[in-house]
């Protein structure tokens, strides 16, 4: 069975695999510890991984390390201290090359986030590439990083946005995208993984449509890399972008992967320290990639954080969390449905770790207080996806998203308190 | 609805008295909720867009009118959540049918002394925090209104 947990196809994984998975679940949670403490005296329920997910003690204690025996500016100084940081910062670089499996370590530029990614994208390709009456191709299910900048940049340019839509299921209605793409279409930008509705979009098939009209994909990829293994190699993706905090690294860095031809062409989206060449006042020549990039003091702290993040889940294996992720999912789903008097938000058939619903009749801020007295935390509102929650005529849903640490019980007292938050408002 | 006789400080000291019975979060909540139902329901043709006062996680509406006979604001709310309504229920218990000049210098101790802070913080956004702005602002208007008079 181990072989076929490898092979990371989910559909054959019983239902109680959870206790034979690879990684053990008590273990892993002590990894982890912000998670054994109590609020408002009840054991803390984080089912809050959609926003950001809890760190473990390799990336709290790497942070510590670094603060306390390296911190140095990197790229910069000649003395050991700057030297052996630089060392790490590129170290760090390279995990996340080997993560995403890109084919070189330069077409990893740090950033702060996959908001500051995409705004990144966004002004650079736009800057160098739009032009009045272009297109821009979205999805219905974005979150507002992925459609803010790029109304910006179509505000500036006097370009346009289409939105590909999606059915109720919250599935993508991907036959409506050849009709979408016309010779004026520049760049497609596509969310992965659905922070609303947990949708698992099927990013490979659109960058296969859209590279045969020679137009580039941009994923966000920032509620995917903590859930499923990534590929860009075989996705083919010109642009993918995700977050440190959301895959248990730590806040403040994120990165973009650009294969490196984009990189080569597209101009810096900062100007400032480390991404120059010569700077005279006449002229700048820029940095070779990925420095071209990461103009300024990096966030290199945040990058060995991310580096320990992402050593950490390699080691346990990201189709083992996947594995046990969908089998709570799936036994979450199962619990929340059966209790009755729920209306569930995204049903599609390839989804992922997010619960999105509402209690029929209790307004979810309600629920959501009463909730998080019972100590468990989830979201309540619009998620950063206000268009979703106008697709479905609601202003906001409760959401329960799973982390790698979440366990039955974890799924069990989520259920008891939408039974308590009944009992109290119906 | 709100006794003129008692002064702030006196309605407030009452509401922290009233909340000292419960020390469970739900049994609090269950208050809010009784308290919601009390709420005397704001009329309908104030239940639109330009008495909304939007937060992201719940929507309030707000009326302030004018009682120039007795020279003070009455108010009247409404909210989609039922515990920001509980809410609401207090701070209109607390505020309405004063003068503007008693709303504008209210030092709103109660909403610390029974643990309701976090929902009137600016991240909460749920609209309590706004309509308290907005009410400040109402009784600001109404006396400057009054002293021009």
């Amino acid at each position: 069975m181990q072989k076929e947990i490898k092979k990371g196809n989910k559909n054959i994984i019983p239902a109680k695999s959870h206790i034979t998975l690879k990684f053990n679940i008590e273990k892993v949670r002590k990894d982890f510890p912000i998670l054994n403490q109590m609020v408002y005296n009840k054991p803390l329920v984080y089912l809050d991984n959609g926003a950001t997910t809890q760190k473990p003690l390799v990336v709290i204690e790497g942070i510590n390390r670094f603060h306390s025996t390296l911190n140095s500016s990197i790229h910069r100084g000649v003395h050991f201290l700057s030297e052996q940081a630089t060392v790490e910062y590129e170290e760090a670089r390279e995990t996340v090359q080997k993560f995403l499996n890109a084919e070189h370590s330069h077409e990893i530029i740090f950033t702060s986030g996959t908001t500051g990614s995409i705004n990144g994208v966004a002004y650079s390709f736009g800057e160098k590439y739009l032009n009045e009456g272009d297109e821009i191709i979205l999805t219905e299910m974005e979150h507002h990083a992925n459609i803010v900048p790029w109304q910006m940049v179509c505000e500036r340019k006097k370009a346009k946005l289409k939105v590909l839509p999606f059915d109720d299921s919250g599935t993508l209605m991907i036959e409506k995208l050849n009709q979408l793409i016309t010779e004026k279409t520049r760049m497609i930008a596509v969310v992965y993984v659905s922070n609303s509705l947990g949708t698992v979009n099927p990013v490979q098939e659109i960058i296969k449509k859209a590279h045969e009209r020679a137009i580039p994909v941009l994923v966000d990829g920032a509620q995917a890399v903590q859930h499923l293994p990534i590929d860009v190699q075989q996705l083919d993706c010109d642009f993918f972008a995700f977050s440190g905090h959301k895959v248990y690294g730590p806040t403040g860095i994120g990165v973009l992967y650009a294969k490196e031809k984009w990189l080569d062409e597209l101009p810096p989206f900062q100007g400032g320290g480390d991404m120059v060449d010569v700077v005279t006042f006449a002229k700048t020549t820029y940095n070779k990639l990925p420095f071209k990039f990461e103009a300024g003091t990096t966030n290199y702290i945040g990058a060995i954080g991310l580096n320990e993040a992402l050593l950490y889940i390699s080691e346990l294996g990201i189709e083992n969390i996947a594995a046990h992720e969908k089998e709570l999912l799936s036994y979450a789903t199962q619990k929340i449905e059966n209790s009755g008097g729920i209306t569930l938000y995204g049903k599609a058939k390839h989804k992922t770790s997010i619960l999105s619903f509402l209690i029929n009749g209790i307004h979810q801020y309600d629920a959501g207080m009463v909730l998080d007295k019972m100590g468990i935390a989830v979201r309540t509102g619009t998620h950063c996806t206000q268009p979703v929650m106008q697709h479905y005529h609601i202003d906001g849903t409760i959401r329960a998203s799973i982390g790698l640490y979440n366990t039955r019980e974890d799924i069990d007292l989520l259920c008891e308190g939408i039974e308590r938050t009944k009992q109290m408002f119906l | 609805m709100t006794d003129t006789n008692k002064s702030l400080k006196e309605v407030q000291d009452e509401i922290i008295e009233e909340f000292r019975m419960y020390d469970d979060w739900m049994d609090r909540y269950n208050y809010l909720i009784e308290l919601s139902k009390d709420l005397p329901l704001i009329d309908e043709k104030f239940k639109n867009n330009e008495y909304l006062i939007n937060g992201c996680q719940s929507k309030v509406w707000l009326n302030a009118g004018f009682d120039e006979s007795k020279g003070v604001i009455r108010l009247s709310a409404d909210s989609d959540a039922i515990i920001t309504k509980g809410i609401i229920a207090l701070l209109i218990r607390v505020l309405s049918n004063r003068k503007p000049e008693e709303i504008m210098n209210a030092d709103l101790y109660f909403i610390d002394e029974i643990g309701l802070r976090q929902n009137l913080s600016p991240t909460r956004s749920n609209g309590l925090l706004a309509m308290l702005k907005q009410i400040k602002l109402y009784a600001l208007a109404y006396h400057s209104k009054m002293t021009k008079s």
